[in-house]
């Protein structure tokens, strides 16, 4: 019978029923420092240091901060430095402040080349997904997982049912992952893959770049889904190549990296199918990744959304919060801050492709503006490129790697009533500031924003 | 973990959907390296504002897609530290949901009419062992996996479980099927 990727990783990976296999775990300063309390009261080893990786970046400040003592906010000080004795402890490789591998965890896994298809990745955060673009199985877990992966290199697993979305066509002019992976959301809502591992697949996808690719199976969550997936290629391949984690016969490795794509007449829980040519660039106008609209459309009325996934209470209480009236033409919502950054959009190209549009040109106005690289590696990159002057030029702040304004636990926040137009990937009330309002957007919205003060719609902008 | 069995006592009500873990627990408390604590700072903005009140009773009923977003354990944390056993409500976000079995606050997925029922009714009695949340309104059935079913009721830690079946690993490291994999030890 033909197989889904998906039921070969799992195939592969079950060590019992229910119980699978890990390849690869990566840790950060958030969710880890009660796994490892709980490793320590009962005195259990971690099971597989050698295949599990830490490093800071929820907390860390983006200033340049060059050591963990050194964090000024005393509770970040405090995470970081139980990360660094936890790992320490337990012999787990780590890059923290000071590290030129530190950076935001699902930019380095791919960065370091030790995310690579067919294996199981977990780590304790939602966006674990990301990995899935390698053609990995890979998972957001909690705290009690995350322990239980540390002791036992396994994890407890209910076995997910499979969606397929095939895009046809090809992404018009202007118009990026960013903008399929809203759209794709926008159409199944905040639940709309829940108990679900997406695929992603036709030729808009096998047509992008592993960035682009990283992009939309990072936001899968955003659609409830438990992981994304993108079958490997010749552009995973060669992403892969030569990168410090590569395996050392890379071409045998390619050999049976090759087996893993989904038989053709394999069959999905769910198959769902999007012609990608008539996706447009995307805003959302919520408080969640699913209240989104094109650029050229108006903040919707709620009374108007009663057949979609979005319910109409929620989008009036989301409207008050966004401080926004159902008409308004969304390229007329004037913002005050622009956030370039997160492990949605953080890697270089993103960076590229922002740097584009601002060359030559000026931050609009009394706007402030902020680009994070993902890692301290997109970092140097960026700079031995020169986007960093590009950036400084225009009136951005260029700072140092790290989670930063996506969930604005350090100290870069949006003031109460500040509206931002962030490359992130969630709008929640609050989530980069108390009371700060945030749409979503590419990296090329986000920049053509920052030079207008407003969103402009980048496919007629120039 | 504490055993669950029968969950009674009164409802506490909150009418919205898509409820996000970073309304259940904002990001500035995730900064603790402790599990405990964490109840005084649930749902912080929208009780500091007076926008919901909130009785930390045995039980919470909730809207559609309860804990979508962050991965945080700290979300069940803070609701059972708050006060609440099970939560009740039409469909969970998978992760959310599994972080409550970690802990042992009961996850009820009750249709929304039942939903609706229980409201009104504002007093229940949860069953684990037989599925069912009995109130004024009626008796409504819910579904657990058995073997979920099976560690909540007898308090058992999934670390303990996997231990027991650590021959297992062992033969599956030494088979030839675990992949060699990066080391992460040798970068």
């Amino acid at each position: 019978m033909p197989r889904t990727m998906f039921d070969k990783i799992w195939a592969a990976h079950e060590v019992s029923e229910g119980l699978i296999y890990v390849d690869l775990h990566l840790v950060h300063e958030v969710t880890s420092p009660q796994a490892f309390d709980g490793l320590r009261l009962a005195d259990r080893p971690v099971r597989r240091p050698e295949k599990t990786i830490a490093t800071a970046d929820h907390n860390v400040p983006t200033d340049g901060t060059p050591a963990a003592r050194l964090i000024a906010d005393q509770l970040s000080r405090v995470q970081v430095e139980t990360l660094e004795r936890n790992c320490e402890e337990f012999g787990i490789p780590l890059y923290s402040l000071g590290s030129e591998r530190r950076g935001i965890v699902h930019v380095i896994g791919p960065e370091l080349g030790i995310t690579q298809p067919g294996m199981t990745i977990v780590c304790g955060d939602s966006h674990t997904s990301t990995h899935g673009a390698f053609g990995s199985l890979a998972f957001g877990i909690g705290t009690s997982e995350v322990e239980h992966e540390l002791a036992t290199q396994c994890m407890v697993q209910k076995r997910a049912q499979t969606m397929r979305i095939d895009y046809e066509g090809s992404l018009g002019h202007g118009v990026t992952p960013k903008d399929l992976i809203l759209a794709t959301i926008g159409r199944l809502g905040t639940g709309g893959m829940v108990g679900h591992a997406v695929e992603y697949a036709g030729p808009a996808i096998e047509a992008l770049s592993m960035p682009g690719r990283m992009t939309i199976c990072n936001m899968t969550i955003e659609g409830g889904g438990r992981a994304g997936m993108i079958a490997p290629d010749e552009t995973t391949f060669e992403w892969i190549r030569g990168r410090p984690g590569a395996p050392e016969d890379f071409d045998r490795a390619v050999e049976g990296w090759r087996s893993l794509p989904t038989e053709p007449g394999a069959g999905f829980d769910a198959e769902i199918e999007v012609d990608a040519s008539s996706l447009s660039p995307m805003v959302t106008w919520g408080t969640n990744p699913g209240m989104v609209v094109e650029v050229t459309d108006a903040v919707p009325d709620p009374e108007s959304l009663e057949d979609g996934p979005v319910n109409p209470e929620t989008a009036k209480r989301a409207l008050a919060y966004m401080d926004l009236r159902p008409g308004t033409p969304i390229t007329e919502i004037p913002l005050d801050r622009i956030f370039i950054g997160s492990c949605t959009n953080s890697r270089v190209e993103d960076l590229r492709e922002a740097a584009e549009i601002v060359e030559g040109r000026k931050v609009a106005g009394t706007l402030r503006a902020m680009v994070v690289p993902g890692s301290q590696q997109v970092k140097a990159e960026a700079e031995a490129e020169g986007l960093d002057e590009v950036f400084r030029s225009a009136g951005f702040e260029w700072r140092e790697a790290g989670c930063s304004m996506c969930l604005g636990m350090n100290p870069d926040t949006l003031s109460e009533g500040e509206r931002c137009a962030s490359t992130s990937n969630r709008n929640f009330e609050g989530r980069q500031g108390r009371g700060g309002r945030t749409h979503l957007v590419s990296p090329r919205m986000a920049a053509a924003a920052a030079v207008e003060g407003h969103f402009v719609d980048i496919r007629d902008w120039s | 973990m504490r055993p669950v069995e029968v969950i009674r006592g009164k409802v506490s009500v909150l009418d919205r959907a898509d409820v996000d873990t970073d309304q259940i627990i904002p990001k500035q408390f995730l900064k603790r390296v402790e599990r405990t604590g964490f109840g005084e700072f649930l749902f912080y903005d929208w009780i500091r504002s007076g926008e919901i009140e909130l009785e930390p009773n045995p039980i919470l009923l909730t809207g559609r897609n309860f804990g979508c977003g962050s991965s945080r354990e700290h979300a069940p944390w803070a609701l059972q530290d708050f006060g609440f056993e099970a939560i009740v409500a039409p469909s969970f976000a998978d992760i959310f949901y599994g972080n409550c079995t970690k802990i042992g606050l009961l996850p009820v997925v009750l249709d929304e009419q039942h939903c609706r029922l229980l409201a009104e009714a504002g007093e229940a009695r949860i069953d684990l062992d037989d599925g069912t949340v009995d109130c004024a309104a009626g008796v409504f059935p819910f579904e657990l996996e058995t073997d979920l079913k099976h560690r909540l009721i007898n308090g058992l830690d999934d670390i303990g479980i996997t231990l027991q079946n650590a021959g297992a690993i062992d033969a599956y490291e030494s088979s030839g099927r675990a992949a060699a994999g990066p080391v992460t030890t040798a970068l």
